[in-house]
């Protein structure tokens, strides 16, 4: 017993790095549970992603597939996750922490009437769970109560799985009923970009307020940025004072990032940023401000005038490669 | 139209946190307490949905012990209607207020819900998608913008996801959760203080709701995070850039 599904979230036909640290956070799960870790795949037209995800050690992908599930709506998703869920005897249910298992993974809990453990970054073979608070300033361990129980996982705390065997696919027809399904897919305006996806990248270099505004994030971080083959991020303070999108914010409330080089400029460290990157491998800081939280963290720290430092790094990054 | 717009009492988010040497909580002298930022954005899209549709009402609800009647109060001074406070000392997990404020829309019955993403204590992110569910309601989370028809039976909502942003549509009664960029809330003028004092704010004992408030998610212990050790200052690009690449071997 013990069952374990991972919903294994795919766009553009493929998984996502967050959805193969589901597919490795499962694996642990069961493994300290004693049961076996299951995926499922949802969706319209799947079946390649369905074998796909088998490769991941997945003992069974159950597949759900419907064209009223062509895009993802948490009303749908809810009805057809917990009745695989009922179905199969499953008492785990994981996700990873992205917008949509944010969106998802609590509403399939009140369906359940399960416990629900957000943004976990360990699981013990007792059950209980760990999970950050307070921006990360409180690690709590949780007991979830009765099964089955619902936990989303933070994307940095395991590591992608590995394709590491061949499980089987099974169809599992589910009934949706319309009449309870209102929500609407209207569209999706996707922000195009030739860098690397912030919560994949192996670099990434944030800014913050000291950058003065939006113009100077493209003028003078966006240099460094393209040499080093980083993605871009910002604290929420340069979110706040609208210089970059919300999309690129990095922190507790924003996007979460382990990156093998996160590069601080001009921020201070505020702990709901550290909260989003301090499980990076190397942490450079350049700031003016000696005094800022962000040395702190940081293994290398540089005092000086961004304004003067960022473009003598691109320089210099330049001339390494060279 | 009548709008909820749920409010949390929340230590600053300013405030140092420390952990209680025994595990069993945070430490909270000295803590200023306010409303959970994405609360406040969340009073404030309920303000401007009542300002463009005549005839509306903005109701607060929030549960915790008698103090968060200063939460409600501030949020009252906002703008906000009246306020509802169910009374209780114990903290509960987010099923738990979702089954709460499900409670409170029966009797209310709102035509639009709308709460912070996620407060910013716990950090859970679930109690808006959990009473979506209890109610059989569409949700529309981490908005950045909401328009409401005409008509007023429908809304269409940009959320803010992974990728960029995504748009959706609902018919009402529906719950959107706010993000940051869907406004910025007001300051209580000081009129809107003082009429906030003859606000009613009614006070429910939580045991007159009936129901079901045991946490599925039973918080164990807490712990402060791991530290992470400073490293080492440099005097110059040229060293940080030589380090990275010979030391840290990173670029």
């Amino acid at each position: 017993m013990g069952d374990v599904l991972v919903f294994a979230e795919h766009l553009h036909g493929k998984f996502p790095k967050t959805t193969l640290v589901a597919f490795a956070a499962g694996k642990d799960a069961a493994a300290k549970f004693g049961g076996a870790c299951h995926a499922v795949v949802v969706g319209s037209g799947v079946d390649a992603l369905a074998s796909e995800a088998a490769t991941y050690g997945m003992k069974t992908v159950f597949q759900v597939d419907s064209p009223r599930l062509e895009h993802y709506l948490a009303d749908a998703y809810t009805a057809a996750l917990a009745e695989v869920v009922k179905a199969k005897g499953i008492e785990t249910v994981i996700a990873t922490a992205t917008a949509t298992g944010k969106d998802l993974l609590p509403r399939l809990a009140a369906r359940l009437g399960a416990g629900f453990a957000a943004d976990i970054t360990e699981i013990h073979a007792d059950g209980t769970v760990q999970r950050p608070m307070y921006a990360g300033n409180v690690f709590a361990t949780v007991k979830l109560v009765g099964s089955p129980r619902v936990i989303s996982v933070r994307a940095t705390a395991f590591d992608a799985a590995a394709k590491d065997g061949a499980g089987s696919v099974e169809k599992v027809p589910v009934s949706l009923d319309d009449g309870k399904l209102t929500m609407k897919f209207v569209g999706l305006e996707e922000v195009t970009s030739d860098r690397p996806v912030l919560t994949e990248a192996r670099i990434v270099v944030s800014g913050g307020r000291g950058l003065k505004n939006g113009e100077n994030f493209k003028t003078v971080l966006e240099p460094l940025v393209d040499e080093l083959g980083a993605a871009m991020g910002a604290s929420r303070a340069a979110v706040d004072a609208g210089f970059v999108p919300n999309d690129l914010q990095v922190g507790q409330t924003g996007k979460v990032v382990a990156p093998e080089l996160y590069i601080a400029v001009g921020l201070s460290g505020a702990i709901q940023h550290l909260a989003g990157m301090k499980d990076s491998k190397v942490i450079v800081a350049i700031n003016k401000d000696a005094e800022a939280p962000i040395f702190q963290v940081a293994d290398y720290g540089l005092v000086a005038d961004l304004f003067k430092a960022v473009p003598e790094m691109k320089d210099a990054v330049h001339k390494l490669k060279s | 139209m009548k709008i909820l717009a749920t409010v949390k009492r929340v230590p600053d988010p300013e405030t140092s946190i420390k952990v209680k040497p025994d595990g069993s909580g945070i430490v909270t002298d000295n803590i200023k307490w306010v409303i959970n930022p994405f609360d406040e954005i969340a009073i404030e899209e309920a303000l401007r949905i009542k300002e463009k549709h005549a005839g509306s009402e903005v109701v607060l609800a929030s549960i915790g012990a008698k103090v968060v009647q200063e939460q409600l109060r501030t949020g009252l001074a906002m703008g906000a209607d009246r306020a509802i406070l169910v009374l209780t000392d114990d903290a509960l997990d987010p099923l738990a207020v979702a089954r709460v404020l499900a409670k409170i829309v029966e009797t209310e019955k709102p035509d639009l819900i709308v709460m912070g993403k996620q407060a910013i204590d716990d950090d859970s992110n679930a109690a808006g998608q959990m009473l979506a569910e209890l109610l059989g309601w569409p949700q529309a989370t981490f908005a950045s913008k909401v328009e409401l028809a005409a008509d007023q039976k429908s809304m269409t909502v940009t959320r803010e996801v992974d990728g960029g942003l995504e748009t959706v549509g609902a018919p009402l009664p529906a719950i959107v959760t706010a993000d940051l960029r869907l406004n910025e809330p007001r300051y209580a003028s000081l009129p809107g203080i003082m009429k906030a004092r003859k606000k009613e704010l009614k006070e429910i004992p939580i045991a007159d709701l009936g129901v079901d408030v045991a946490p599925k998610a039973q918080i164990v212990k807490m712990d402060p995070p791991p530290k992470r050790q400073a490293g080492k200052k440099v005097e110059s690009v040229e060293q940080l850039v030589e380090l990275l690449h010979t030391e840290a071997k990173v670029i």
